[in-house]
C-alpha cells in the first residue's frame, strides 16, 4: 500500500446554520470527523450598543438592554437600572423590588425553556420544542400585560418599574403556575431518561471547576461544574435575601448535568414566583422623585412647573452624579454586569456591558477539542449563547 | 464592608511605596496602579489565600481624550470562594502597550481582543490580537470618543453589480445632537450642592 498523505481539513460552520443559534461563524480544523480546533468568528450582529448608549439619556438607554440577550430581556434591564440607582443613591420602593424579582424569574423560565427546547431540537427531539414554546407564549403574555410588549418590554425604570400590575395578572400567574409542574414533568419524561438524548449529552463537553473559573464562566456553566455560586444568594440584590430557594449544582460538568440543572432552576424559579405572589406588598411601584418620575397628567394641566418638569425629564433626562459603579445580576445565562461611568451629565459617559455569553463562547474551543463534529452542536446548545449579547 | 478595608490594608502592606492607590467608593474597592505592576499584583491577588481572585470577570477600556494618558483599562476580578470583588485600573497613552493577562486568565483573550478592536489599545504578549466584533477589513476604533456615531462607511447591496458594496456614509440630513442641558433648574428639580455652599 502506498503512503497516503493525511491533512487536516478546515471547515466553515455557519453563519447560517440552524444549530449555530443565530449568526455564529465557526472556522473548524477537522481531523476527519474529530474537531481539532474551533475558532469562532463573532460580531456579525454587532450594533454598537455601547456607543449608542453614550449618546442617549438613561431612560432612553433601557430599551437597548432588551435587545442584548433577546431571550431574557428584563434581567438585563435590571442590571442597568441597579447601576444607575447606585450612582444616584436612591432606594427603590419595596413593591417595585418584588415586581422586579417576579419578572426576573419569569424571564429565567422563559430563557431556560428556550434553551432546553433548542437543545432538544439540536439533538433531534422536536416535541419539547413545541411544548415549551406554548409555555413561552403564556409567559410573554404576562410581559405584554405589564408593558404592552411581548419581548422587548422596557418595563424597568431607574427608581422602580413603569406601572403597576394590572388587577387580574396575579390570578393569571397563579393559574399558570398551578399547571407548570406538570409541564416540567412532561418535558422530563421526554428527555431525562431518553437513551438518545443521554448518548448525545452525557460526558460531552466536560468543564472542570478550575477550567470554568479560569475561562470566566458564570451561571449554569459554572454551577454545572459543582461550584455553588449564584449572585442571588451570594450578593443578593432586590429582595432575593427574603426569599427561600435552593441553588442546584452539577457533579460532572457535562452537558447532561447542565440540562438537569436548568430543569431544576425552572422549578426553583416557579417556587420563587409563588413566594413573591404571596408576599407582594402594596405601595408605590416607582420612587416619588420629580427628577426621575414624570408628574401626574392632571397636575400638568394647571402647574407650569410640572409641565416644564415633564418636558425636561423626557428631553434632558436625569443628571447622574459623577462616579463609576459595577453592578451585576444573575441573569439566566450567568453574571450580567454593567460598568457605568458617569461624568455628571444626563448621558452615560461609558457603559460597558459584561455579557455572560462572551466568555462562554470563548471556551467552546477547549470544550470541543477531540470531540466529534456532532458533539460540537451539543456543546453550542449547552452554552446557551445568544448573539444579541455576545456581539452587543 | 470590613472585607474591603482588610483587602486594602493587605495590599498596602504588601506593595507599600509602589504607587498603588486604593479607594472605596460606592462600596466598591478600586486599585489604581501603573502598568508595570499589573502582572505582579494580579497574579499575587489570584493565588494569595486572603484574595483568591480566581476569576477575571471583565476587562474594559474608557476613553478620556483630554488626558495625557488617554485610555483607562479597567479589570474586574471576582473571588467565588471569599465572595469579594475588586476593580483594578491603569492608564495608558495612545500607542502604549499593556501587558496581557492571558498567561494568568484564559478569559482575558477575547476581552483584550475587544479592547484592541474598539479602542486601538495594544497588548504585549497576546497570542492572537485580531479584531473581534467589527467587520472583516474594518478601519478605525469605534468606541473612541472622536469616532462619530454614524461611522465613516456603510454597506449596501448593489443591484447592478450584484454584490454588497462598501461606500462612504451619506446622510440625507446631518446627524443632529441636541444639547438639552439648560440653565433651568426647577425648585425641586435638581440638587444644587455647589449653590448651597455659597
Amino acid at each position: 500500500m502506498t503512503d497516503v498523505q493525511l491533512k487536516n481539513m478546515t471547515l466553515n460552520f455557519g453563519p447560517q446554520h440552524p444549530a449555530a443559534h443565530g449568526v455564529l461563524r465557526l472556522v473548524l480544523e477537522m481531523d476527519g470527523e474529530v474537531v481539532e480546533r474551533t475558532d469562532p468568528h463573532i460580531g456579525l450582529l454587532h450594533r454598537g450598543t455601547e456607543k449608542l448608549i453614550e449618546h442617549k439619556t438613561y431612560m432612553q438607554a433601557i430599551p437597548y438592554f432588551d435587545r442584548l440577550d433577546y431571550v431574557s430581556p428584563m434581567c438585563q434591564e435590571h442590571a442597568f437600572v441597579l447601576s444607575a440607582e447606585k450612582l444616584l443613591n436612591i432606594n427603590v420602593p419595596i413593591r417595585a423590588q418584588y415586581i422586579r424579582v417576579l419578572f426576573d424569574e419569569i424571564t429565567r423560565i422563559l430563557n431556560h425553556s428556550l434553551q432546553i427546547a433548542a437543545q432538544g431540537l439540536d439533538l433531534g427531539a422536536t416535541t419539547p420544542f413545541l411544548w415549551l414554546f406554548e409555555e413561552r407564549e403564556k409567559l410573554m403574555g404576562f410581559y405584554e400585560a405589564v408593558s404592552g410588549a411581548r419581548l422587548h418590554a422596557a418595563y424597568y425604570r431607574v427608581g422602580g418599574v413603569h406601572q403597576d400590575l394590572p388587577d387580574s395578572l396575579i390570578d393569571d400567574i397563579k393559574e399558570w403556575l398551578s399547571g407548570f409542574d406538570k409541564i416540567i414533568e412532561d418535558i422530563e419524561s421526554l428527555l431525562t431518561d431518553n437513551r438518545i438524548f443521554k448518548q448525545r449529552t452525557v460526558d460531552v463537553g466536560i468543564v472542570s471547576a478550575e477550567e470554568a473559573l479560569n475561562w470566566g464562566f458564570t451561571g449554569p456553566m459554572l454551577r454545572g461544574s459543582g461550584i455553588a455560586w449564584d449572585l442571588r444568594k451570594s450578593q443578593p440584590y432586590a429582595v432575593y435575601d427574603q426569599l427561600d430557594f435552593d441553588i442546584p449544582t452539577g457533579v460532572n460538568g457535562d452537558c447532561y448535568d447542565r440540562y438537569l440543572l436548568r430543569i431544576e432552576e425552572m422549578r426553583q424559579s416557579a417556587n420563587i414566583i409563588s413566594q413573591v405572589l404571596e408576599k407582594l406588598p402594596s405601595g408605590n411601584v416607582i420612587i416619588e422623585d420629580s427628577r426621575l418620575n414624570p408628574p401626574r397628567r392632571d397636575e400638568m394641566k394647571y402647574s407650569m412647573e410640572a409641565l416644564i418638569n415633564h418636558f425636561k425629564l423626557f428631553t434632558e433626562g436625569v443628571r447622574v452624579p459623577e462616579g463609576e459603579v459595577y453592578t451585576a445580576v444573575e441573569a439566566p445565562k450567568g453574571e450580567f454586569g454593567v460598568y457605568l461611568v458617569s461624568d455628571g451629565s444626563s448621558k452615560p459617559y461609558r457603559c460597558k456591558i459584561r455579557a455572560p455569553g462572551f466568555p462562554h463562547l470563548q471556551g467552546l474551543d477547549f470544550m470541543t477539542k477531540g470531540h466529534m463534529l456532532a458533539d460540537l452542536v451539543a456543546c453550542i446548545a449547552t452554552l446557551d449563547i445568544v448573539f444579541g449579547e455576545i456581539d452587543r | 464592608m470590613d472585607r474591603h478595608k482588610k483587602i486594602e490594608k493587605l495590599i498596602n502592606s504588601r506593595f507599600s511605596n509602589r504607587g498603588i492607590e486604593t479607594k472605596i467608593i460606592n462600596e466598591e474597592l478600586t486599585l489604581t496602579l501603573s502598568k508595570s505592576l499589573l502582572i505582579q499584583v494580579v497574579s499575587f491577588m489570584r493565588d494569595d489565600k486572603d484574595f483568591l481572585f480566581k476569576q477575571l470577570i471583565d476587562i474594559c477600556a474608557v476613553d478620556f481624550p483630554n488626558r495625557n494618558e488617554r485610555f483607562e483599562i479597567v479589570y474586574h476580578l471576582l473571588s467565588v470562594k471569599l465572595n469579594q470583588r475588586i476593580r483594578v485600573k491603569l492608564s495608558v497613552a495612545e500607542g502604549d502597550l499593556v501587558p496581557s493577562l492571558v498567561s494568568l486568565y484564559e478569559a482575558a483573550n477575547w476581552y483584550e481582543r475587544e479592547i484592541w478592536d474598539l479602542f486601538g489599545v495594544m497588548f504585549s504578549d497576546h497570542p492572537d490580537l485580531r479584531r473581534i466584533l467589527t467587520d472583516y477589513g474594518f478601519q478605525g476604533h469605534p468606541l473612541r470618543k472622536d469616532f462619530p456615531l454614524s461611522g465613516f462607511s456603510q454597506v449596501r447591496y448593489d443591484d447592478v453589480e450584484k454584490r454588497v458594496v462598501n461606500e462612504n456614509v451619506n446622510l440625507v440630513q446631518d446627524f443632529r445632537s441636541f444639547d438639552f442641558e439648560s440653565p433651568w433648574e426647577g425648585p425641586e428639580y435638581l440638587d444644587k450642592p455647589e449653590d448651597d455652599k455659597e
